[in-house]
């Protein structure tokens, strides 16, 4: 049995004049200890995607059809009291930016035993072992100075550690992190990636990492999700997604690379935007900045295709260069 | 956090000499100070020679700087009228005032909190709905207007509470009078304190709904969520602390203006405090008093400013900012 497995999840936005859709059919699946990445444009859904796995879309979003089976229980069907028992628990979060994650008013201290509290019955002077030892194993220095202080007295990476160490202080078999570095300074987010990474291997913790960087899901992770306008357009080994990918949509994001660009020229994004949900194309979303379209992908939506360890849903899927 | 408390003490100085000039400049353009207290028969040459020898002459700034030697020693003058220091009149009416707003406060403070915060975390409730209704109303409604209405509904259609003075009070220690410790005083203190909150309580409860549902909002917020934790250790410990952050700030200010407001109630109500004494003053041109009114009023309201600011800076572990920021990256 999978850890986790998402099965054609559907996400509306139920807005004043129509429901938008954010999700259409959404299917993933991770494993124990298993690290996957999810990329995409900004607007593509990753972050709905995350955040819909512990019922914590914001206003006015809610799932309207699939399940979320996780540790063999559909988390869709939860009740609320049961549902605030998996999270920190079980799946916890490292959101965007710790400058806003950690809340100004409280103790480090106070942030990172609450976690505690809340799921184990658990004396306090255990949990504030228990936090301090978490803060040495993120790598903060004076570990037990660190408890008593407020955010404010932390640097930016610091506290993403510290954000870090609150997801990992209840042992939870899976932690989701959305875009955990793109706040932070460009140096910084290296030593961050490296943690998350030697973390997970360590304890054996199932990672969903969200990210807008190809280069990044290829150090970090064994299989990786490519999402645009709310679908997954290709899913498979991260490898096979970084060295044959199939559909015209993760061939433009490689394109978009610094790397695969000569010094000093432009970088090569894809051409057009992301469409917002309320304008989503018929057939195939990708259509009017795909450079491959037929006349098929204005009005079908392509279905998907197993090709190797790869899926993906493109009427043209065909290899780089063919 | 002392250099906090010195900074604010040497801000709060500041905002009283501030204060007392505009008191004592006041002074001049309220009539001949002479004539309230000869009286016309005096000859004009008289006049002169008594204006010479109280020092009525001299330059604007002796005459300040003579003004507040006394006034730091608490002398203030004396009151035209009742003939006595001015600060003492002033004094025997402070208990009044002071347990009107506090009343008022009160009555703030215990229904602005649960009542916003209810309604940020239950907006569609129609509860929430009436309240920010009413709070509408309530603002746009003036003073006296409500004040005049609560007497005739309460005391004199269905009689149930006196409309009139403090009732029966007992002395404490120092000369202070109180009407919260009487059963009669207690029952005198209910109209005049709703009264007096009637603005200021729907405000509070837009401006704790407002900065609730903001902070309801954050990422903060959002990750207690995610850790998982009781819905009210969320409400009640992450989100309500942050809430009333910038609420403290524009209460200690409020207080001053609910002060300005006593004039009004204790009009009304016959309430005998320092807003009433004050128009008193003013019918009388008794400008010692009227000084002495305005310089304890300021005092008060500096007094209150500076106590918030010192909670707020307890409260918010940012304003310890005498510590170098961490940066150890
Ligand atoms: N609360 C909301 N109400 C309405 N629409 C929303 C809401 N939250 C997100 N959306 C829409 O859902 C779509 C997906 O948003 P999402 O935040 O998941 O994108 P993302 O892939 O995480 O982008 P980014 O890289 O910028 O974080 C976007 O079109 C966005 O406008
Ligand atoms: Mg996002």
């Amino acid at each position: 049995m999978s850890l986790l497995e998402v099965k054609n999840l559907e996400v509306r936005f139920a807005m004043r004049k129509e429901e938008l859709v954010a999700l259409r059919d959404v299917s993933f699946k991770v494993e124990k200890g298993e690290r996957l990445g999810i990329v995409g444009e900004s607007g593509a859904g990753k972050s709905v995607a995350a955040f819909s796995i512990l019922n914590l879309i914001s206003k006015p979003g809610y799932i309207s059809a699939g399940e979320i089976i996780f540790e063999g229980q559909d988390l869709t069907k939860l009740s609320p009291q049961q549902m605030s028992q998996i999270r920190g628990n079980r799946i916890s979060m490292v959101f965007q930016d710790p400058m806003m994650t950690l809340n100004p008013v409280l103790t480090i201290g106070t942030q990172m035993t609450e976690a505690l509290h809340a799921h184990q019955d658990i004396s306090k002077e255990d949990a504030k072992q228990r936090a301090i030892e978490t803060l040495a194993q993120v790598h903060i220095p004076s570990a037990a100075t660190r408890f008593d202080q407020y955010p404010h007295e932390l640097s930016g990476g610091m506290r993403q550690r510290v954000v870090i160490a609150i997801a990992l202080i209840t042992k939870p078999p899976l932690i989701i992190a959305d875009e955990p570095t793109t706040a932070l300074d460009v140096t910084i987010q290296a030593e961050i990636m490296d943690l998350m990474m030697e973390l997970c291997r360590t304890s054996e913790v199932g990672l969903i990492l969200i990210t807008h960087d190809l280069g990044v899901i290829s150090q970090m992770t064994q299989r990786a999700i490519v999402m645009y306008a709310g679908r997954i357009v290709e899913e498979g080994d991260t490898k096979d997604i970084i060295n044959d990918a199939y559909h015209p949509y993760t061939h433009g994001l490689m394109d978009a690379l610094p790397q695969k660009t000569t010094p000093g020229q432009r970088l090569n994004q894809i051409k057009g935007v992301m469409p917002a949900l309320s304008s989503i194309p018929d057939g195939c979303a990708f259509n009017p900045r795909c450079p491959l379209v037929a006349d098929i992908c204005r009005t079908t939506i392509p279905d998907y295709s197993n090709i190797g360890s790869t899926r993906v849903a493109c009427h043209k899927a065909a290899p780089r260069g063919s | 956090m002392l250099a906090f408390f010195v900074r604010r003490l040497v801000q709060a100085a500041l905002v009283m000499l501030i204060i007392s000039v505009i008191a004592f400049s006041i002074q001049d353009n309220l009539g001949d100070p002479l004539r309230e207290m000869v009286g016309q028969s005096v000859s004009e040459a008289e006049r002169q020679a008594l204006r010479e020898e109280m020092g009525l002459n001299d330059p604007f700034l002796i005459q300040y700087w003579r003004f507040l030697k006394k006034a730091v020693q608490g002398d203030l003058g004396t009151s035209y009228f009742f003939k006595r220091p001015a600060v003492d009149v002033i004094l025997d009416k402070l208990p009044a005032t002071l347990e009107l707003v506090f009343g008022a406060s009160l009555i703030i403070i215990l229904f602005s909190v649960p009542i916003g915060v209810f309604a940020a975390i239950y907006p569609k409730h129609w509860f929430s709905k009436l309240a920010m209704g009413v709070s509408i109303v309530g603002i746009s409604i003036p003073v006296f207007l409500t004040a005049i209405l609560s007497i005739y509904i309460f005391s004199v259609e269905l009689n149930w509470l006196p409309s009139f003075g403090r009732g029966e009070t007992v002395e404490i220690f120092g000369g202070w009078t109180t009407g919260f410790l009487t059963r009669d005083g207690l029952v005198h203190l209910i109209l005049p304190c709703i009264a007096l909150s009637s603005i200021m309580l729907p405000l509070f409860i837009r401006l704790i709904r407002a900065e609730m549902l903001e902070v309801l909002e954050s990422e903060y917020v959002k990750f207690a969520w995610a850790k998982g934790l009781s819905p009210n250790r969320v409400w009640f410990l992450h989100a309500l602390k942050n809430t009333l952050l910038p609420v403290i700030t524009v209460g200690g200010v409020q207080i001053g203006t609910l002060i300005a407001y006593t004039i009004l109630t204790e009009t009304v109500f016959q309430w005998p405090g320092m807003g009433f004494l004050f128009l008193e003053a003013v019918n009388r041109v008794d400008t010692p008093l009227i000084i002495a009114y305005l310089i304890v009023v300021g005092l008060i309201f500096v007094i209150t400013n500076t106590v918030v600011d010192l909670i707020y800076g307890l409260v918010n572990p940012m304003v310890k900012l005498a510590r170098p920021q961490g940066g150890d990256d």
